[in-house]
């Protein structure tokens, strides 16, 4: 910095040179590495399911066929299924998400934080098989005995939504899956979310509570728009995982290739698919149609974080104005 | 001290050389999961036995199949027959291993294991989503001393692919021509109606759990979650509970002595005390196959399978196969592999 300093005696400009340019390469090679390997996935999916994209063409997407026998096959039930379960967890889990880590960092007292902290990470760390166990034994029965019933009874009355909440109680279906997957990501929303409040600085918050704030107001208007980037990418990094969970949901989801508009009946989605029937498929046609609906999964994904992308940058020139 | 020293190195490299003579196989194998419990359980007696170790991965029909096609591994297994053309094209050979039974079951209140009655098109026209209460007058028709209540029919499939439902749509397409058209077989299908539960267990937990359900799975299952199985009609008008002798009955009623390369499928089997769903697990084996010594060792795991294996597969919930049809099986190899 000054210049009073003595110089250390460097031991070898050569080798710190040298040093230097085999770590940037090497970390190059560690940041290629994750988009060279994603963009081969894509590829090799799109390549085994190159066979159905040509059989059926666009028509793959809007078919809701899914016929092993005759080998007709459509992604429709599937898309369907994924985004429909997705967008059930992300109503349930952002809230409920937004609540624990606010609890966290503003409301709860010191003793409690650490100890509820920890529990939320536990969650993360349980392997899905497992929610899907206890959303088959424990969860479906109680809602397929004491919730759904109700929910037919009277939400099925409602003018236009009442569809949504129609059926019969199986205790099984989209709804349930929904449930389940906002469980599993709730966590993964919560700590991200909770990490982002944590940095929000002190003294903006203690000014605004100087100036006769309540929590509410601080929260509202300080610690949100302080954070806001961090916390929508937190919630697509839950919706990621979400639009891909696999065993859990195809536990409690039903497993038909229908589409209905209650949320009560079962339905079916891409991860779950391919994990039921790859094993199985015995014909090329068959696997290739598997591998589409992989390749699709992909492209869904990628639409769903681009337009989050989007919808960051627009807050962002929003927030320059 | 030096001459012992010689002399163990001696007796050291002649046990070495002794040693590849008496080396165990390691025969590898792969395809069903229908068969994996009992091939788990015959592999290690085998191996305790006679040494040789079987290495069986239960990756499914179709992975068996390919992996056979591609001649990776000394055996495969499926639950769906290949046809006698594939076999050839492929220089394969196939013959049964392992036989089992699938039972309808039902979650109704009040009603016991063997109590409701099915006959083959009942169960068509519930599958296919014509029958939907269980106080339907075609059900009260073949169960007379059984008040069944006003309750919707849920039914329940399997939603991976499976040998279990081969063969249990392949019963239906025999015996529903509306079946047959508009749903045909496969080891999935595309189903009119219902709910998709993975595996044995899935099916088996979905029907405990969902009030009015219907679904269909392996015998042994049925038996230890004790859920309620039902009679069905067979082909010679009779209603039969599922049991091991009745399947086996069908087994033996089956007209195996017709068939080429085993293509055959025991469902709808003739004979008055034929369980009508039954189930039948194939091997493959390749007529050139990669490791001539391994394919021989394979050969003769299986004789020793049929010959000393019944006990085990049968305290595991399967049915051995009839004594003719195992004599048939070595006749087989005879004639097909030199």
């Amino acid at each position: 910095m000054t210049t009073a300093t003595a110089k250390p005696a460097p031991p070898s400009r050569f080798l710190d040179g040298a040093g230097d340019w085999i770590f940037r390469n090497l970390v190059a090679i560690a940041g290629w590495f994750v988009l060279i390997t994603l963009f081969l996935a894509a590829m090799s999916m799109y390549w085994g399911g190159r066979e159905a994209f040509n059989e059926f063409g666009w028509g793959f997407l809007v078919s809701t066929d899914w016929n092993p026998v005759t080998e007709e096959y459509g992604a429709l039930v599937a898309i369907y299924g994924t985004l429909v379960t997705t967008a059930i967890a992300m109503v349930i889990a952002v809230p409920v998400s937004f609540g624990i880590a606010l609890f966290l960092t503003e409301v709860a007292p010191s003793w409690i934080r650490q100890p509820l902290g920890a529990a939320i990470e536990l969650l993360a760390g349980i392997p899905s098989i497992i929610y899907g166990m206890w959303g088959l034994f424990v969860l479906a029965p109680i809602l397929g005995n004491h919730v759904y019933p109700w929910v037919d009874e009277n939400m099925g009355q409602w003018p236009l939504a009442g569809a949504l909440f129609s059926g019969p109680p199986l205790g099984i279906g989209m709804l349930t899956a929904g449930i389940v997957l906002a469980i599993m990501v709730i966590p993964f929303i919560s700590s991200v979310m909770r990490e982002v409040f944590l940095t929000v600085p002190t003294r903006l918050k203690e000014s605004a509570y100087a100036l006769g704030s309540t929590t509410t107001e601080v929260v509202w208007d300080i610690v949100l728009p302080y954070t806001r980037s961090a916390v929508i990418g937190g919630i697509f990094l839950g919706m990621g995982r979400a639009l891909g969970e696999t065993m859990a949901v195809t536990f409690v989801l039903g497993n038909a290739h229908r589409i209905s508009a209650s949320l009560l009946e079962p339905g079916n989605s891409i991860a779950a698919s391919v994990a039921n029937e790859f094993a199985e498929a015995t014909t090329p046609m068959y696997q290739s149609a598997l591998l589409a609906l992989g390749f699709l999964l992909f492209a869904v994904t990628f639409i769903v974080l681009a337009i989050a992308k989007l919808m960051l940058m627009q807050l962002k020139k929003r927030e320059g104005n | 001290m030096l001459k012992t020293f010689k002399r163990s190195l001696a007796t050291l490299a002649l046990a070495a050389s002794l040693t590849p003579a008496a080396q165990a196989a390691e025969i590898t194998g792969a395809g069903a999961s229908f068969v994996f419990p009992v091939m788990s359980k015959w592999s290690a007696d085998y191996n305790a036995a006679t040494g040789h170790r079987i290495n069986y991965q239960s990756i499914g029909s179709g992975g068996g199949i390919a992996q056979m096609k591609a001649n990776t591994v000394d055996f495969g297994s499926t639950d769906a027959p290949l046809k006698p053309e594939d076999l050839a094209a492929s220089n394969l050979i196939q013959f049964p291993s392992v036989m089992g039974g699938i039972v309808p079951v039902v979650n109704l209140a009040g009603v016991q294991p063997g109590q409701i009655r099915f006959t083959g098109p009942l169960l068509a026209d519930i599958y296919l989503g014509k029958v939907t209460n269980w106080n339907d007058p075609a059900i009260a028709a073949v169960n007379p001393g059984l008040t069944l209540p006003t309750q919707r029919i849920t039914v329940v499939h399997r939603s991976d692919g499976s040998g279990t439902t081969f063969n249990f749509v392949n019963y239906l397409s025999k015996v529903s021509p509306e079946w047959k058209t508009k749903v045909g077989e496969g080891t999935a299908v595309r189903w009119p109606v219902g709910v998709g539960g993975k595996g044995n267990e899935g099916v088996t937990a979905y029907v405990k759990q969902i009030k009015g359900s219907i679904g269909y799975i392996e015998l042994s299952y049925a038996l230890t979650n004790k859920v309620a199985y039902g009679q069905l009609q067979n082909a010679a008008g009779n209603f039969i509970t599922p049991s091991n002798e009745t399947i086996q009955a069908a087994a033996a009623s089956a007209e195996w002595t017709k068939s080429k390369d085993f293509f055959l499928i025991v469902t709808n089997a003739p004979g008055e005390q034929s369980w009508p769903i039954t189930a039948t697990n194939f091997m493959l084996m390749s007529k050139k196959p990669k490791n001539p010594a391994n394919a021989k060792a394979a050969r003769e795991f299986f004789t020793w399978v049929y010959d000393n294996g019944a006990q085990q597969a049968t305290d595991l919930g399967y049915v051995p196969l009839p004594a003719p049809l195992v004599e048939q099986v070595k006749a087989y190899w005879t004639t097909s592999l030199k």
